[in-house]
């Protein structure tokens, strides 16, 4: 059903749709209108889960952690600050295999505070254990809830699964989505049955200590379920494009226009939707540029995105994120990609835009364009100040 | 795939700590008790049986010689002693 | 071993440990309808150490910090999944994973009124990491942490009020219970999971080694500590002191000298005066003495 709404409220549709047994979260910017607006469905009896509105996120992270123990299908949501809060949790319910799923509203880390949107935070928690995914638009933003929970819940996968959304961009932005209806979500997502629980008919010990002689076991076999996910991921594409009719390929990638591509950018989340017009621009132009936009972080698809990018000369990574010291995540995964290969670009650059909510405009995206050329750069900051910059602190 | 993750309570044997014993052991005379259950419920292991008067002793397995069920027993009739005398309660 | 299938024996803990002693209690007088969730600490560690587990209930543990939030999610998918009626939830932890770090998702599962009884097992430092000092460690004791020194005579700081903290916060149970009186700390359990709401109930455990004395002096030391005064054994219900165990006080010196944690103060008598004032104000506070 079509609806003119705002990317927030739309992910609380959505979740309302996934029946979620216990929702528990603690308010931060952006992403307090999913809460709200989940709260005040359950408080009209339009949603029959357990609210529990707790008093930190670190909290909340283990409210779904316990509930989801349970057996009970869970949900929670934060940004930034209170996704480093909740960090220590995060690690811990993929460590236990727990099939949670949380939207996380893409925000800047402080210090400096600052409450607008890059991806920062998810992206510091990439070694967690977690499928990342990130949505370009809202439309996408709502159906990965879905592929995220049936992910999540698969049988093979049992892993925690972070939807990642652009804070402000498409939390606050309203677009005219396609809601989907019950009946379709629960054919595409089942009732949550969990390959383990705390029950008293049949009690387990969870959260084991494992000393040296069993610890990497457990390690592993989470490493090896994520490379699994490779190929799950465009299995429940393909089933949720016969049940939704929208087709995500294999939820790993999306090329746009890189076939012939020169000179190809790599981007991830709404900063695409931009960069797709600097495309079609450039095109029409007959430069002969491209878009690899990369849907799902972790696992990070080497193979797709070598096998995307292999005969492009010149590669310009965006990242809204740093890695401070070193070169920049999504930069460093693309150079892995295509290391010791026989076919690779001649240059993989690195640039660094959009920190802390500074727009990245067509003319950035041109920038960097221009910017990439024979010679390879890293983490080049685009559109920056010099004038905020001085060599000595003063006031 | 998983590794190691849940443990089901029937699949655990538990450790044999019985081993940990070196000085001494607890002998239950089994002669004045009177079933008050008090080393039943202050063991640490909780490996002490029994339930009519002069029933109680220990399932030395896992007992570690603490001592706590002598200390305890109002009757005194448990005493500790050396772990080489090897003495098996009834 | 029939007795004790909600905990068996076959685990880790100290030869004399009080906590294992208390926590088996716990768990037998709750009975087999209860979920556990536990802190980080000793009675995790001794008991969950794979491929073993000492627990025949379902268990779980996550972090150090955390069991009363975790417990507060066990209990909210209970009650949606209609089970909470049937379902006894406990959380448990030391006196650091509940006093210190765990004390925020332990008010915050206070205040929002869920049914989970929280015990604290309180053997008054944070023992399972080598004996640092906590909130809970009394005045003048020797810690790791807080040692006792050519300029110190051990913890600065007076005992932090956890059970009258967990009264402020309204909930319908509080009792402090002792390792040294087992059957008071099974009618308490047993008591408190017949309530609605949260409980609190704080468990004094000996802890041999923490504490430096003979493995089999635990129900002794337990008991002296109750004795002096220093560790009254109370009950309140909704907000109102109900019982509490009467003693002839013993001279706060019986216990001290018990255990190597207080031997810098056995020749100290100005220290040892302070800690009898910390004993005579809870006696006088609580109502102690018994009548002659």
């Amino acid at each position: 059903m079509k609806e003119f709404v705002e990317g927030s409220h739309a992910i609380a549709e959505i979740v309302k749709l996934c029946k979620p047994g216990v929702i528990s979260a603690y308010p931060i910017t952006p992403q307090t209108h999913i809460v709200e607006d989940l709260a005040q469905m359950v408080a009209d009896g339009a949603l029959n889960s357990q609210f529990v509105n707790v008093e930190s996120e670190h909290s909340a992270a283990s409210v779904v952690l316990g509930a989801s123990a349970t057996g009970v299908r869970a949900y929670t949501a934060t940004s930034s600050q209170g996704l480093f809060y909740m960090a220590e949790v995060v690690f811990n319910i993929a460590g236990m295999r727990l099939p949670v799923v949380m939207t996380c509203a893409n925000r800047a880390i402080s210090a400096p505070i600052n409450i607008w949107n890059d991806q920062q935070d998810s992206i510091s928690l990439r070694d967690a254990g977690w499928v990342q995914i990130y949505a370009e638009d809202n439309q996408e933003a709502v159906d990965f809830h879905l592929i995220a929970y049936r992910l999540a819940e698969d049988k093979r996968v049992m892993l925690p699964v972070m939807a990642c959304m652009d804070g402000f961009i498409l939390t606050h932005g309203m677009e005219t989505l396609d809601m989907p209806e019950q009946e379709k979500v629960d054919k595409f997502l089942p009732v949550y049955k969990p390959l383990y629980k705390l029950d008293t008919e049949n009690p387990i010990t969870m959260g084991i200590l494992a000393d040296p002689d069993y610890y990497m076991e457990a390690r592993y076999a989470i490493q090896d379920t994520m490379k699994d996910v490779l190929d799950y991921l465009p299995e429940i594409s393909k089933e949720f494009n016969s049940v939704f009719g929208r087709d995500y390929k294999d939820m790993l990638v999306e090329e746009y226009k890189t076939d012939d591509a020169d000179k190809v950018i790599v981007a991830m989340g709404s900063v695409c939707g931009t960069i797709k017009e600097v495309v079609d621009a450039q095109r029409a132009k007959g430069k002969k540029v491209g878009l690899l936009r990369i849907i799902s972080f972790r696992p990070f698809p080497y193979a797709r995105v070598y096998e995307a990018l292999k005969n492009v000369s010149k590669i310009a990574v965006l990242d809204k994120s740093v890695s401070l010291g070193a070169y920049a995540p999504i930069a460093v995964e693309m150079k892995a990609a295509f290391y010791g290969k026989k076919k690779a670009p001649k240059v993989i650059s690195s640039f660094v835009a959009g920190l802390g909510g500074r727009d990245i405009t067509l003319e950035t995206v041109q920038e960097i364009l221009r910017r990439l050329g024979t010679k390879e750069v890293n983490s080049d900051f685009i559109d920056l100040k010099p004038e905020l910059l001085k060599e000595e602190y003063g006031e | 795939m998983f590794g190691p993750l849940t443990v089901k309570p029937s699949k655990s044997k538990g450790d044999k700590t019985g081993s940990w014993r070196v000085q001494s052991r607890p002998h239950y005379l089994q002669k004045n008790c009177i079933a008050c259950r008090m080393c039943l419920l202050a063991c640490p292991e909780g490996c002490v049986y029994g339930k009519e008067k002069n029933t109680f002793g220990v399932d030395f397995n896992f007992c570690k010689g603490c001592g706590v069920c002598a200390d305890i027993c109002p009757k005194k009739d448990i005493e500790m002693v050396p772990e080489e005398s090897k003495t098996e309660d009834k | 071993m029939e007795n004790n299938f909600l905990f068996k024996p076959g685990h880790t803990a100290c030869a004399g440990c009080g906590q294992a002693i208390a926590a088996r209690l716990v768990i037998d007088a709750a009975g087999a309808n209860t979920i556990v969730v536990n802190n980080t600490g000793c009675l995790e560690v001794f008991s969950t150490k794979y491929p073993e587990t000492a627990w025949g209930v379902p268990w779980i543990h996550s972090l150090f910090e955390n069991s009363a939030a975790v417990a507060s999610g066990v209990e909210a998918a209970l009650i949606y999944l209609g089970k909470k009626a049937t379902t006894n939830v406990i959380a448990q932890g030391g006196d650091g994973s509940t006093a210190d770090i765990g004390l925020q998702a332990l008010s915050g599962m206070f205040e929002r009124g869920h049914d989970i009884l929280y015990v604290c097992y309180d053997n008054e430092a944070y023992m399972n990491t080598g004996v640092q000092r906590s909130g809970l460690t009394p005045f003048d004791t020797n810690t790791t942490t807080s040692p006792s020194g050519k300029q110190s005579t051990g913890n600065l700081r007076p005992k932090k009020p956890m059970p009258e903290i967990a009264v402020a916060h309204g909930i319908p149970y509080v009792a402090t219970a002792s390792a040294g009186f087992v059957q008071d700390l099974q009618r308490k359990v047993k008591k408190a999971i017949s309530i609605k709401g949260p409980k609190y109930i704080q468990v004094h455990v000996p802890c041999p080694l923490g504490w430096r004395h003979e493995t089999n002096q635990t129900t002794p030391v337990a008991k002296l500590a109750v004795e002096t005064g220093l560790y009254p054994l109370i009950e309140y219900e909704s907000g109102v002191l109900t019982n509490r165990r009467q003693i002839t006080p013993k001279p706060v010196e019986e216990y001290l000298k018990t255990q190597g944690r207080f031997k810098h103060l056995l020749n100290n008598p100005e220290e040892i005066k302070k800690i009898q004032e910390v004993a005579d104000n809870n006696i006088r506070k609580y109502n102690l003495k018994a009548e002659a």
